[in-house]
């Protein structure tokens, strides 16, 4: 394509999967407790859409790759800190809830229009890019939302790759059941992609790199609009986490030969 | 108050039947209509919907509705969603429960919006309380559980696999309502060109069996000769899920390896990973060898009841409560042993 694409990825902050997440309950619902505290990352699968958005986009001359984040802005300027030395782009971020509690359709509305509010983006070329289930709600369903009040009919999730073809048309992978992937052929831009894992490993820090994101990403932070997303009906009766913990029998003085046989007794006991 | 619940489905790749997911589906639905005395339709999509229909023409559902057509027979979001949107309308649903397979994990979503009303997805259960209808779900990647209801209708469930029974009733004659839907030029600038299975000598995923076995990143590690043995890994894994018809998952430690030129399984890819950012599969069982149990993988063996782990580390986070069974050994040998006496005939 000669004008290459206009990128937009979908990506929020997310607490580290290695902290222990505690819900409390809040006048607004659910919560996790000391929330502003635990240190935050980029969501995964979104990462993934965000390193492929940027690889595309350096095979697409006149590409141009835009991460629209919501959240607190402290996180974001934190998690930004590491995301920025990774790949070149644009930070729009907005400056509001990223809780897996908060509603994915007022979440939507957010991230759509400060999509449309983008100067210079041109929807003919717009792929929009995230990832197809976040680490919080984890629901799937806030790209698609987005999608369609920005009017794309041609959707994809559990996105595994992209290829373009000689022609311009799209090869997409998607994730289907029993570990397989089904294969579409979409004939253009605009579209949607909610990216899995995607092929491309994190590409390292690269300094030079995360200085000229900074330079734009300081000030934008700076303007990022307070928000708060349209109150909705949805209302937790409980949240809580798993309250199962297992008695584990340690088993250290049995030889190989007596573990095979009781790990096979066990297989075998319908 | 709900008045009319409709369960949507698809056909199944046969193109004849529904999905296992479908079934469960549509005994939650049955299930939901009787207690809340709704009535009950079901919508299905797919190309020849017939026999799928006679399957279920049994179940209390008062009217039946189809789109069909070849338009309809495979899964694309734009065909998908004006079908569903379609059914939605005939129904005048206001409770719109659906199986949560990637087809309408990636359709769904989006039909929420046309029919200004709301969605959740990956439902575990479907309960009345009060009165209201709750629905109940994970977040933060099933580490915290959530039970939760919403005023604004239509509301649609996609409810996970394996969480509920499975509609079971004799077949019968089915009186198909069919809804006409003519797709616009713009809903086919996507066609499907087929599946494609992982680059793999054999099937490793296998959604129905009954044991999860996981490998970590321990099986590429340098063994107690100084070396590392992956080619032998390869062998005994293999060996293993064909002697045990389980399916395979993988630590992200060691999927992620072949993207850092190291040592790898070259049958595991990152379809296989289990946890925080991988699946959640379901099965009775699961064994895990080389992997020490850290937290961001085991959120992802939330559904595994019976847990067992073979780790050279006794203080690893299996020993944490978080296995049944831990075993203090070096997997190479144990099961190498166990697809001996798995290749044995009983006596």
């Amino acid at each position: 394509m000669s004008n290459g694409y206009h990128i937009v990825v979908c990506g929020s902050v997310v607490p580290d999967p290695l902290q222990t997440l505690e819900p409390i309950e809040t006048p607004a619902g659910p919560a996790l407790k000391n929330e502003m505290l635990l240190p935050a990352v980029l969501d995964p699968w979104a990462a993934h859409a965000l390193y492929e958005a940027a690889n595309l986009a350096a095979h697409a001359a006149g590409s141009k790759v835009w991460l629209v984040s919501l959240g607190a802005k402290a996180k974001l300027q934190q998690v930004m800190m590491t995301i920025a030395q990774k790949v070149n782009f644009e930070l729009v971020p907005i400056d509001g809830p990223a809780s897996g509690f908060a509603d994915a359709h007022a979440m939507a509305a957010l991230l759509a229009e400060a999509i449309q509010s983008i100067a210079g983006l041109d929807r003919s070329r717009l792929l929009l890019f995230g990832g197809w289930e976040s680490a919080s709600r984890g629901a799937g369903v806030t790209m698609q939302l987005i999608g369609e009040r920005l009017g794309i009919l041609d959707q994809f999730q559990g996105v595994d790759q992209l290829t373009v073809q000689p022609d311009g048309t799209f090869e997409i992978l998607e994730r289907i059941e029993g570990g397989r992937h089904q294969v579409s052929l979409c004939q253009g831009p605009p579209a949607l992609f909610g990216w899995a894992t995607g092929n491309l490993p994190e590409p390292r820090n690269n300094p030079q790199i995360g200085m000229a994101n900074m330079r734009a990403i300081m000030p934008a932070l700076q303007r990022a609009k307070t928000t708060a997303p349209a109150p909705d009906a949805i209302r937790y009766r409980s949240a809580s986490p798993p309250k199962q913990q297992r008695q584990t029998r340690i088993v250290k003085n049995l030889s190989a030969e007596e573990i095979a046989r009781e790990i096979v007794a066990w297989i075998e006991k319908a | 108050m709900t008045k009319n619940i409709l369960l949507l489905a698809h056909l199944d790749e046969s193109g004849k039947g529904l999905p296992k997911a479908a079934g469960e589906a549509l005994g939650a639905a049955v299930e939901l209509a009787k207690q809340l005395n709704a009535s009950l339709a079901i919508g299905l999509i797919g190309g020849d919907v017939q026999a799928a229909a006679d399957s279920v023409a049994n179940s209390g559902a008062q009217r039946l509705l189809a789109v069909t057509g070849s338009d309809f027979a495979q899964p694309r979001y734009a065909s998908d969603l004006l079908a569903a949107d379609a059914l939605c309308r005939a129904a005048s649903a206001d409770l719109i429960l659906a199986p949560a397979t990637s087809r309408f994990l990636r359709a769904l979503p989006g039909l929420a919006h046309r029919l200004n009303g709301r969605v959740d997805t990956h439902i575990t259960s479907v309960q009345v309380t009060d009165g209201a209808v709750c629905a109940t779900r994970w977040f933060y990647r099933q580490r915290i559980e959530g039970v939760f209801q919403r005023d604004a209708r239509p509301w649609i469930l996609l409810l996970d696999s394996g969480c509920h029974e499975a509609y079971r009733g004799p077949s019968g004659k089915a009186n198909i309502e069919e809804i006409a839907v003519t797709l616009p030029p713009e809903a086919r600038h996507t066609t499907i060109a087929g599946i494609r299975a992982p680059k793999s000598d054999s099937q490793t995923i296998r959604p129905d069996a009954s044991l999860l076995f996981v490998a970590g990143a321990g099986w590429t590690k340098k063994q107690p000769d100084g070396k590392s043995h992956p080619e032998q890994a390869e062998t005994l894994i293999l060996d293993f899920l064909r002697a045990s018809g389980a399916s395979l998952g993988g630590s992200k430690s060691l999927v992620d390896q072949s993207g850092e030129n190291q040592a790898v399984l070259g049958f595991m890819t990152h379809l296989n990973q289990v946890g925080q950012t991988g699946a959640t599969p379901r099965h009775p069982k699961g064994l895990s060898t080389c992997c020490h149990g850290e937290e961001p993988h085991v959120v992802g063996w939330r559904f595994i009841n019976e847990r067992r782990a073979i780790n050279l580390d006794p203080n690893c986070g299996w020993a944490r409560g978080k296995a049944d069974v831990l075993y203090v050994a070096d997997a190479f040998e144990v099961i190498s042993k166990v697809n001996k006496l798995l290749r044995k005939p009983q006596t």
